[in-house]
C-alpha cells in the first residue's frame, strides 16, 4: 500500500488549488485492494458517523445504519452499535438506498453487434410477444453487471425489446449480486412492456392506428380468454390473434394485477395510453414519456408512475418538446417521476442523468426519490426495497460525497446485507495495463 | 514532457498554415499541385463584438495552471490578455465572473451534426455513403444541414468549434470539414476558415460487416487491409502524375484527368487534409500506423479508439491523438476493452488525448464526459488535474483539427473562443452560462434572445413552456 499512499501525496501535491478547493481530499483515497468479505449469517454490520438519507424521512446528520441477516436492523441518530459488529466509519461520507434502474438490458445481451449468441433481449419468432419472459435469458454472470453495481446501482428492471409486435413481453426486477435466477430475481414479472408512438406504429404495418388496434384486440382476446380459455381449448370458441401463451400473460394485466408498462413520448401517444388504461382498466407504468410535462396535471391527477430519461433532450417528431426539464416539471406537478438511463453498457450512468435533473430545475430529494423509493413503488417492491427503513432489505450504498456528482464513487456497496465486490474485469485489465510490457 | 507533443503539434499543420497565411484576408485551403479555385470556400464572417473583460473567475486556459480570481480580455474577436491582473479599455463591457469558471470554447472532433440532423428523420440519414467502400470524393459539407437544430443544443453546451464527419461504413468515408458553432443558412458560412479538411477513414468491424453482408469487398480485418492499401497506392501514383506534369511544365492540353477520390488522397498525403481515423483494436491502429508508413501519410487521430490505452506508447512516439469516449464499452466485441482510464491513460503516456462525442447528445456534455474521465483517473492513481483535463475538450481537439495556431487555449492572440460556466465544470451542477466565438456573445443563458433556434424548431415549441 506504500505505493497508493505515494498516490495520494502526489495528488495533493499537483492538483491546483481550484481542484482541491472543489474536490475534498478524502476522496483521493486508493481503492480498497483487499475485497470485502462476505458477511457471515448473523453478522452485523454498522455504519457509523454518515450522513444518512433514508429516502423514507428526514436526512440525518450523523447517524448509524445496523444491518443484519441481509436487512436493516436499525437506522438513526442514536443507534447503539451492536457488540461484534463489523463498523465501517463512514465520517464525511453520505449513505443512501441502493439505487434502481429502471429500464435496461442487463443480463440479457453481452455484446450487442456482431455476437448474435450472446444477446436474448428479443426474439425474431413472431408468434411470441406478451409471453417473452426475460428471466428466462438472464445471464447474472454478465460482465455488466459489476459494473453497473460498482456504481451504487443494486437493482434493475430488464425490459424485452420486442419482437416486431406491439407487445414486447415480459420485464422483471432483478438483484445486482451477480447471483443466477431464481436467487438474483426480485419481482417477475413486473410488467408487460408495449410500444405506442413511432416504435409501436413500426410494429404494426407503419400505424399509430394500427397499433392500437392490435394492442386492443391482444387485451379483448386475453379478456375473452379469461372467462371462456376451457371453450376456446376445445375448439368451441373464435381463434385469437395471438396464442396461448401471450394470452395467458396477459390474464394479470387485464386483471389489473401487473401493470402494462407503455412506451410512449408524444403527448398525443401519452393520452392514447390513458385511454386506453381507462377502457380496460389497467395499472399504467409510461416509459419514455419525453413530451410528459405537456400533460403533467393529467399525469400527475391519475398518479401514473412515469420513466423518464433526463438527457433525452434531441427534437424528433415523437417528441418535439424534448427538454432537459422534463423531469423538474413532471416532478414539480406532482407526477410520480422515476429516472432511468435506459441504458444496458452505461446504466451506470444513471448519476449523470440524475445529476442533470437536478441541474435542470428537479428537486433533489425528489431526484433520489426517484432512483430509489418511488421506482421501487413504480415497480411494486416498496415493501423490500427503496428506503433505509427497519425491516427493509439492506440495500445501501456509502459514497465519498454527493452521489449525484461525477467525481463520486461509491466505496461500499450492500445488496440484501452482502457487500458485493467492487472489482470489476475492467478493473483488471486497467491493472493489467497500468504499465505497459 | 506533456508539452511535447504539443509543441511537436503537427509539422503539417505548420505547414498547412502558413500557406493559408499567403492567402490572406479570405483563406481558402491550399491545393495540392495544380491549383484550382476553391469553390466551396468558407464565407464566415464574426458576429458582431464589443470589448469585454470577464473578471474573477477561476480560468482554465488550456495553456498553463489555473488562475484564481482571473480575469481575461475579449478584444477585435481575440484573447487580447488573460491573467490575474488584466487591464482593460474603460469602455469594455465589464462581467463579473464571482463564482465562475472560464475555460475555452469545447471542442468535438467527431461530430455528425447537421449530416446526422434532428429530428433524425429517414431524409435526413446524409451522414454515410453507404454505396461503396471507398467514397473518399464525398465531403461531409455537402450534406450539411446548418437548420439542424442539435447545434443550438451544443451551443449550449459551450462548443464553438466541431468537426463534421462523414460516417464509418466505408474504408474510405469522405471528407470532414470543420465548422464553427453559429446560425448560418449555408454550410460555408460555418467552415472554419483556413481549417483543413478531414479525410475520415474506418477499419475493423463497420466496414467489413456493411459490405461483408452484402458478399463483396471487404469481408474480412485482411480485406479492409487491402482495401485501404489499394487506395494509397492509387493514391500515390495520382499525386506522382501530378508532380511530373508540372515538373514538366503544367501544359493544360496534357494535365492528368482529375479524380476527385484520388484528389482528396493525395491532399491526405501531402498534409493539407488529415487523416481521422475510427479505429476501436490497438492491433488494428498499430496496422493502420504501418499502412500510413507504407505509403507516407500521417494519421492525425484516431477515434473511437477504445484500446488506445494498450498503444498509448505508439500514439505517443507517432504523434497520433486519440479521439475517446469517456466510458462507451461493450456494444461490439471491439468496444469490449473499453476502460474509463483509457483517456488518463493515453494523456499521461505524453500522448495527444482528447474526449469526443460522436453523438449529438454526448457533445452537448463534453465536460461532463471530461470529468468522469478526470474522475476515473484520480481514483486509479493517475494524477491528473483539471487544468490538464480541460485540455482533452479544447487544446488537444484543436491540434487534432489542425486550428490549433488559432483557437484551442485562451492566449493573448488566439480566437476569443470562450466558455463562461456556472461554476466548475467538472461538476454535474454546473452549466454554460455564455458562449463566445471569436469575441461575439452568441449564447446567453439568462437572455432567450442570445439563444439561437434553427428554423426546424422555430415555431414548433409546444405550448406551455420553453423547451
Amino acid at each position: 500500500m506504500k505505493g497508493a499512499l505515494a498516490f495520494v501525496l502526489m495528488v495533493a501535491a499537483t492538483v491546483s488549488i481550484a481542484a482541491q478547493a472543489a474536490r475534498p481530499a478524502s476522496r483521493q483515497a486508493p481503492r480498497r485492494a483487499v475485497p470485502p468479505a462476505p458477511a457471515a449469517a448473523g453478522e452485523a454490520i454498522a455504519i457509523t458517523n454518515a450522513r444518512i438519507f433514508p429516502v423514507a424521512g428526514a436526512p440525518i446528520e450523523r447517524g448509524t445504519l445496523v444491518i443484519r441477516a441481509g436487512r436493516i436492523a436499525a437506522v438513526g441518530a442514536a443507534v447503539p452499535v451492536p457488540a461484534n459488529a463489523r463498523v465501517i466509519d463512514a465520517t464525511g461520507k453520505i449513505v443512501t438506498p441502493g439505487w434502481i434502474e429502471s429500464a435496461t438490458q442487463i443480463g440479457i445481451v453481452e455484446i450487442q453487434s456482431g455476437a448474435d449468441g450472446t444477446t436474448d433481449q428479443a426474439t425474431t419468432d413472431k408468434e411470441l410477444s406478451a409471453a417473452f419472459d426475460v428471466v428466462d435469458g438472464f445471464n447474472g454472470e454478465s460482465t455488466v453487471i459489476p459494473v453497473t453495481r460498482v456504481e451504487g446501482i443494486t437493482r434493475a428492471v430488464v425490459v424485452p425489446t420486442g419482437s416486431g409486435q406491439v407487445l414486447l413481453g415480459k420485464g422483471a426486477m432483478f438483484d445486482l449480486s451477480g447471483a443466477q435466477v431464481p436467487a438474483s430475481v426480485v419481482k417477475a414479472p413486473v410488467a408487460v412492456f408495449a410500444n405506442l408512438g413511432e416504435a409501436g406504429a413500426a410494429a404494426a404495418g407503419g400505424s399509430r392506428v394500427s397499433a392500437m388496434l392490435r394492442l386492443r384486440e391482444a387485451l379483448q382476446d386475453a379478456l375473452d380468454f379469461e372467462r371462456n380459455g376451457l371453450a376456446w381449448a376445445a375448439a368451441r370458441r373464435r381463434p385469437y390473434a395471438r396464442g396461448r401463451l401471450d394470452l395467458e400473460a396477459l390474464q394479470p394485466v387485464v386483471r389489473g394485477e401487473v401493470p402494462l408498462a407503455i412506451t410512449a413520448n408524444r403527448a398525443s401517444d401519452l393520452l392514447a395510453a390513458l385511454r386506453l388504461a381507462d377502457e380496460f382498466n389497467l395499472k399504467l407504468v409510461l416509459m419514455g414519456a419525453v413530451e410528459g410535462w405537456r400533460i403533467a396535471d393529467q399525469l400527475a391527477a391519475r398518479q401514473v408512475a412515469v420513466v423518464v430519461k433526463p438527457l433525452a433532450d434531441i427534437p424528433t417528431f415523437d417528441a418535439l418538446g424534448a427538454t432537459l426539464e422534463n423531469p423538474a416539471r413532471l416532478s414539480r406537478a406532482g407526477v410520480k417521476v422515476i429516472l432511468s438511463s435506459f441504458d444496458t453498457y452505461n446504466a451506470r450512468n444513471l448519476r449523470q442523468e440524475a445529476g442533470n435533473a437536478i441541474a435542470y430545475g428537479m428537486d433533489r430529494d425528489a431526484a433520489l426519490r426517484a432512483v430509489t423509493l418511488d421506482a421501487a413503488r413504480a415497480w411494486g417492491v416498496e415493501a423490500r426495497l427503496g428506503s433505509l427503513e427497519t425491516g427493509k432489505d439492506a440495500d445501501a450504498v456509502v459514497w465519498s460525497g454527493d452521489p449525484f456528482e461525477l467525481t463520486t464513487r461509491a466505496e461500499h456497496v450492500f445488496i440484501a446485507g452482502r457487500e458485493v465486490s467492487l472489482d470489476t474485469r475492467q478493473k483488471q485489465l486497467f491493472e493489467k495495463y497500468r504499465i505497459l510490457q | 514532457m506533456r508539452t511535447r507533443c504539443l509543441q511537436a503539434a503537427g509539422a503539417a499543420v505548420l505547414i498547412a498554415w502558413s500557406a493559408h497565411a499567403r492567402l490572406g484576408a479570405q483563406p481558402a485551403l491550399s491545393q495540392s499541385p495544380p491549383p484550382l479555385p476553391d469553390a466551396y470556400a468558407s464565407t464566415y464572417k464574426p458576429f458582431p463584438s464589443r470589448t469585454t473583460v470577464i473578471r474573477n473567475a477561476t480560468i482554465l486556459t488550456a495553456a498553463g495552471p489555473a488562475i484564481e480570481h482571473g480575469s481575461i480580455l475579449l478584444q477585435n474577436g481575440k484573447v487580447a490578455s488573460v491573467g490575474a491582473n488584466v487591464n482593460a479599455p474603460s469602455d469594455a463591457l465589464v462581467i463579473d465572473a464571482e463564482g465562475k469558471w472560464v475555460t475555452p470554447g469545447v471542442i468535438d472532433t467527431h461530430s455528425h451534426l447537421g449530416v446526422y440532423a434532428a429530428p433524425g428523420i429517414e431524409s435526413l440519414q446524409d451522414g454515410n455513403e453507404v454505396t461503396s467502400p471507398n467514397t473518399a470524393e464525398v465531403s461531409a459539407e455537402h450534406s450539411l444541414w446548418p437548420q439542424d437544430p442539435q447545434f443550438d443544443l451544443s451551443l449550449a453546451g459551450g462548443v464553438t468549434t466541431m468537426q463534421i464527419l462523414p460516417g464509418s461504413a466505408n474504408l474510405f468515408g469522405g471528407r470532414g470539414v470543420t465548422v464553427k458553432n453559429v446560425p448560418s443558412r449555408t454550410a460555408e458560412g460555418m467552415k472554419f476558415p483556413g481549417a483543413p479538411y478531414g479525410l475520415k477513414m474506418a477499419c475493423g468491424e463497420n466496414p467489413k460487416r456493411v459490405y461483408g453482408g452484402r458478399n463483396t469487398a471487404p469481408q474480412t480485418r485482411m480485406g479492409n487491409v487491402a482495401g485501404f492499401r489499394r487506395a494509397w497506392q492509387s493514391a500515390v501514383e495520382y499525386r506522382d502524375s501530378l508532380r511530373r506534369w508540372k515538373s514538366s511544365g503544367s501544359d493544360p492540353e496534357k494535365r492528368p484527368a482529375r479524380n476527385l477520390q484520388l484528389e482528396t488522397l493525395a491532399a491526405a498525403l501531402d498534409g493539407e487534409i488529415l487523416v481521422h481515423n475510427h479505429c476501436y483494436r490497438a492491433d488494428e491502429m498499430a496496422t493502420m500506423i504501418n499502412i500510413a508508413r507504407e505509403f507516407g501519410f500521417k494519421v492525425a487521430s484516431f477515434h473511437h479508439a477504445v484500446e488506445a490505452y494498450k498503444v498509448r506508447d505508439l500514439l505517443a512516439a507517432n504523434d497520433i491523438c486519440a479521439s475517446m469516449w469517456a466510458d462507451w464499452w461493450g456494444f461490439k466485441l471491439e468496444a469490449y476493452d473499453g476502460l474509463r482510464e483509457n483517456i488518463a491513460l493515453v494523456d499521461r503516456a505524453n500522448a495527444c488525448a482528447i474526449v469526443h462525442s460522436d453523438d449529438p447528445n454526448g457533445e452537448q456534455r463534453l465536460n461532463q464526459e471530461a470529468a468522469k474521465a478526470l474522475r476515473a483517473a484520480n481514483e486509479a492513481g493517475l494524477a491528473i488535474d483539471r487544468a490538464q483535463a480541460v485540455k482533452w475538450f479544447s487544446l488537444n481537439a484543436a491540434k487534432a483539427l489542425g486550428i490549433d495556431k488559432v483557437t484551442g487555449s485562451l492566449e493573448a492572440g488566439k480566437n476569443a473562443d470562450v466558455v463562461v460556466w456556472s461554476g466548475d465544470p467538472f461538476s454535474v451542477y454546473s452549466r454554460a452560462e455564455q458562449v463566445f466565438i471569436d469575441g461575439a456573445l452568441m449564447y446567453d443563458r439568462r437572455d432567450p434572445a442570445k439563444q439561437p433556434r434553427r428554423d426546424f424548431i422555430t415555431g414548433l415549441t409546444p405550448p406551455g413552456g420553453e423547451r
